[in-house]
This record gives C-alpha cells, structure tokens and sequence, in this order.
C-alpha cells in the first residue's frame, strides 16, 4: 500500500514536468544532477504549503536525486532570540520534518555551493533559490532554470527536469551586453551594479565587459540581479568560459554616476536599528573578514549575521564565531533577514550590505533599508574597546 | 458544432432537451468537472487575492472582489503574483472551497501545478477565445483529460 501511495506522488510529480514543460516549449525530461528547494519559510508559504508539503511526506514521497531547501523563518536551535512564537516554529518545524521525512537534507541554505554541493561544470540542476541559480550557471558553468519550489521538489521526486531554457547550449547567450565603465571594488558596489542591470534585463542573460569581480563580489551582484530582475545568467568577458553575446543583443553603458543614483534610490537614509548580514548566507571569507574588522571593537547596535549550520561550524572551529558574539553580534543560522520577521523584533530600519535583502526588506519585512559596504556599516556602528 | 446531446445529458443529470458546444483545448490538468461558469477578462493572484477559507476573491480593485469561485467553472486568462499561490489553490482544494473545474486562455506555471495537485481539472489553449464564448452562469463542463470544453445550452 505504501508503494502504491509513493507511486502516486511520483505520478503527480511527473504530471506537474510535463505540464511545465509544456508550457514553457519543452519536447522532453532530462535527468538533474540536484534539487534546490525553495518554499521553506513558513512566512512565506503559510499553512497552505505546510497541508501539501505534510500531506505529500504523508503519501511517502522520496526524493531520488541529492534534494536540499532553502532558508527557513527562525534559527531552529535559537528561536527565542529570533521573537519566533510558539505556533510559528511549530508550523516551521512540520515543513522541515516533511522535506526531511522525504528525504530532503535540511541544510536550510541559499548557498548549497558553499556547503558541499558545488555544482559541475555541464551539471543539469534543479534549483530554485534565485541567487544560487544565477551563480550554477554563470560562475560554475553548470545547467539551470529558475525553478519554483514546488517544480524543484517533483525534480527532487523524479530526478527529471523538463529540457528548455538554460538547459540548451544556444539559450546560454546573453541578450543584454553592459559596459561597465565604473571603478568597482567592494562587493557592495557590485550589488548595486547587479540590481541595476537586473531591472534593464528582465529575463534576459547578460553579458558584463569592464568589472573582475571575485568570487564574493559575484556572488552579490548575481544575487541582486536575480532579485530586481529575472536574470538566470551572467557572463563577465575574462572569467566566464561560456561569454557569447548575440548579435542582436542590447548594449548599454553604466557608468560611475549611474552606479551613485542606483544607489540612492536603494539607500533610504534612516538610522538603523540593526545591522545585518549575511545575504546570501555569509561564506567562511565573509565570516573571516568580518571578525577581522570586528576584532578589538565593540557594536554599538545589534549585529545579525545569517549563514549556513555548515559555515557556523566551520567559524566556530577557526574562532570566528568567538570574536564576532565576542564584539556583541549573533550568527544566526537557518534563516535569514528576509525569510524570517524581522519586523517582529521591533525593528523599523536595518541597515544591510547585499542589495538582495535591500530589494526584498522594505515589501517582505516593512522595515526601512540603509545599504553599505561591510567595513563601513562595521566601523560606523561600533566603538574601540 | 450544435447537437443534442441525449446522451450525454443522462449521464449527466441535466436537461435531456438541450444543446451543447464542444471546444477543444489542451489539458493541463486531468479530470473532468461541471458546473456553472465564473469569468473575468482579469488575470488573478491567488496569494493575497483568494480567501483559501471561504473561497472569496479579496483582491483590491479587481472585477470580481466579493464573488465566490467554490463549485464554479473559474474561467480567467492566467494567474499572476507569488509561486505560492499555487499552495492557496490546494489549500482551497483541503477547505473543500475550489471551483469545480478551470478554464485559462493560457495557463501559466502558479495556476497549472495548483490545479494538478488539487486535481482540479484544467484546460487552456482553446480553438477560440473562451472569454469571448464564455459567460457568467453558463453551463460548462471541463475535461482535462480530453482538453475539451464543453457548454450547455440549458436554458
């Protein structure tokens, strides 16, 4: 009888595939490598998507390809520091133990690449989280759509995606070509950069001449024009392999004073009650740097870094953890600023380094947005000891 | 198109004297409901814009704000806003609120998984436009696993 019920879970799984891919023109279902699943936070998908994700646990559903999820809305190991009610981590803990009872790994990260599922190159995945996607296809050359969760999750089921998009060679050419002719250095700056050129996009893919972004700065200018726009690709002339620009492609130029106006139209101005971290989920560099900047001082404001389980451990072994709570801040993991309610904290303004979180705070948190560099926000709001 | 339908109407529980009009479409989601219809020329947002209690349409300044979608045939051209609006139609689906049955002139991905995973029957792409031959309180009946669509003339 249990068979009979997983059989059917796999069954709607495939109906949903092909129904997608019939929308979108694909002829066929091609097999993934990894699902990234989003739709975690119970802020976001309520107790709509707790009844289907429960129920569908229920039925015996099982993943059959490595599946992971995104963030979810509280620290599940400090949820009292986070102000998360009892009836809210309830209702997060039944999405976590369903995507678990599935067979899902509750990493509760948008950085799978940072925590052991570094896709490869040629890889086709399923993944959702927007700023992951981005980053699969155009710093690791693998193979993605923007995925929903719950077209993620049938991947997870059937390890069969539908074959359009940037799955095909000839999609994986930008149709936005930008000149950069501004002096970018910290990945701030790049983020601001990001949710410029995400808002010309659209869904096109782009392609950047001008900026050598490392990895942190990819990372947050990726993340920023997944958030403003739909973009499931960048290339960067000198460090993509894939660059190819077609023909037709829209050229624009972006130079320093665009950069300045992009970012005072994100910057709000407010003095902020919190300083947070941490979007996407801080790499161990980020952890190292801030702890760097950190050491020997004290924050004058409270201080929220958001990473992976995974990362916090690792800061943990190497002392990062110890000077960053040390200067009164808190790494918070499983969550994230904008998939938890921060808002519930009482806070009426944060002030924030990713353009990501400045974009998604204001709609999904009602909170004011002050954006800066790392170093900045740091100095600004802490004092020598 | 215009035929008695003798048939089909006693398997059907309606009018034995009536004629009906068969359309064909694509099946997005298997499954065949009847009932009469609900349509608006406005795309909707299920998250936000449909009371998954009360199967209510509570979104701001659309047409249809204040009706009721459960046991309606829902004719509208897609949906729009959040993925989890596919979640609010299952959820509707659970509260025993959805409509019997939807029609799309082109479904797109929020509203073709919900009404897969409710089993709400669905079909779009019709050979004509079904708002223009679609209207309020008509009797319609959606097959999904055909990709018909099927109305009444009853009255």
């Amino acid at each position: 009888m249990l068979k009979g019920e997983k059989g059917e879970a796999t069954t709607k799984a495939m109906e949903i595939l092909l129904a997608l891919g019939d929308i979108y023109g694909a002829t066929r279902l091609i097999p993934v490598k990894s699902a990234q699943i989003s739709g975690v936070s119970y802020k976001n998908i309520g107790d709509a998507g707790v009844e289907f994700l429960s129920d569908l646990a229920q039925k015996g559903a099982k993943t059959v390809i490595p599946a992971f999820i995104n963030p979810a809305g509280t620290d599940l190991e400090r949820p009292a520091e986070l102000m998360t009610d009892g009836a809210f981590l309830d209702a997060q803990l039944r999405i976590v133990r369903a995507y678990a009872q599935m067979g899902v790994k509750t990493t509760l990260s948008c950085t799978p690449y940072q925590i052991g599922y570094e896709p490869r190159r040629g890889d086709h995945l399923a993944w959702a989280e927007s700023s992951a996607v981005i980053l699969a296809n155009s710093v690791y050359s693998a193979r993605s759509n923007r995925e929903s969760g719950i077209s993620a999750l049938c991947s997870a089921l059937t390890g069969l995606t539908p074959d359009y998009g940037m799955h095909i060679v000839e999609n994986r050419v930008a149709d936005l070509l930008v000149k950069v002719e501004a002096p970018l250095s910290d990945p701030t700056e790049f983020a601001v950069l990001g949710s410029l050129v995400g808002r010309v996009a659209g869904s096109k893919v782009v392609a950047l001449q001008g900026l050598q972004p490392d990895t942190e700065a990819a990372k947050a200018m990726g993340a920023a024009m997944a958030s403003t726009g739909a973009v499931p690709m960048f290339m960067v002339e000198g460090f993509t392999p894939e660059f190819s620009v077609s023909s037709s492609a829209e050229k624009i130029t972006v130079e320093e004073k665009d950069i300045r106006t992009e970012w005072q139209k994100i910057d709000t101005d407010s003095e902020p009650d919190v300083i947070a971290l941490g979007c996407p989920h801080a790499s161990i560099e980020e952890l190292r740097r801030i702890s760097v900047i950190l050491n020997g001082r004290r924050m004058t404001k409270p201080l929220y870094v958001y990473t992976s389980r995974a990362i916090k451990e690792e800061a943990d072994r190497l002392g990062y953890t110890r000077v960053i709570e040390g200067a009164g801040g808190r790494i918070y993991c499983d969550t994230c600023m904008v998939v938890s309610p921060i808002d519930r904290l009482g806070v009426k303004s944060i002030a924030v380094a990713s353009a990501k979180a400045a974009y998604y705070s204001p709609s999904m948190s009602h909170v004011n947005v002050r954006l800066m560099p790392i170093q900045k926000l740091l100095i600004r709001n802490s004092k020598e000891v | 198109m215009s035929d008695s339908c003798q048939f089909r109407s006693s398997s059907l529980g309606i009018p034995r004297k009536c004629s009906y009009l068969i359309y064909k479409g694509r099946g997005v989601s298997k499954g065949v409901g009847r009932g009469r219809a609900l349509v608006t020329e406005e795309p909707i947002s299920f998250l936000g814009g449909v009371d998954p209690d009360t199967g209510v349409i509570t979104e701001r300044n659309h047409e249809l704000r204040g009706e009721c979608i459960s046991g309606k045939v829902f004719v509208f051209p897609h949906g729009k806003g959040s993925t989890v609006g596919t979640y609010i139609i299952y959820r509707l689906f659970k509260n025993g609120k959805a409509p019997v049955a939807m029609v799309n002139k082109v479904s797109e991905p929020i509203v073709a998984v919900g009404g897969i995973i409710a089993g709400i029957p669905l079909v779009d792409r019709l050979e004509v436009d079904p708002l223009s031959i679609i209207k309020n309180d008509m009797l319609v009946e959606v097959d999904g696993t055909r990709g018909t669509v099927t109305i009444f003339d009853d009255t």
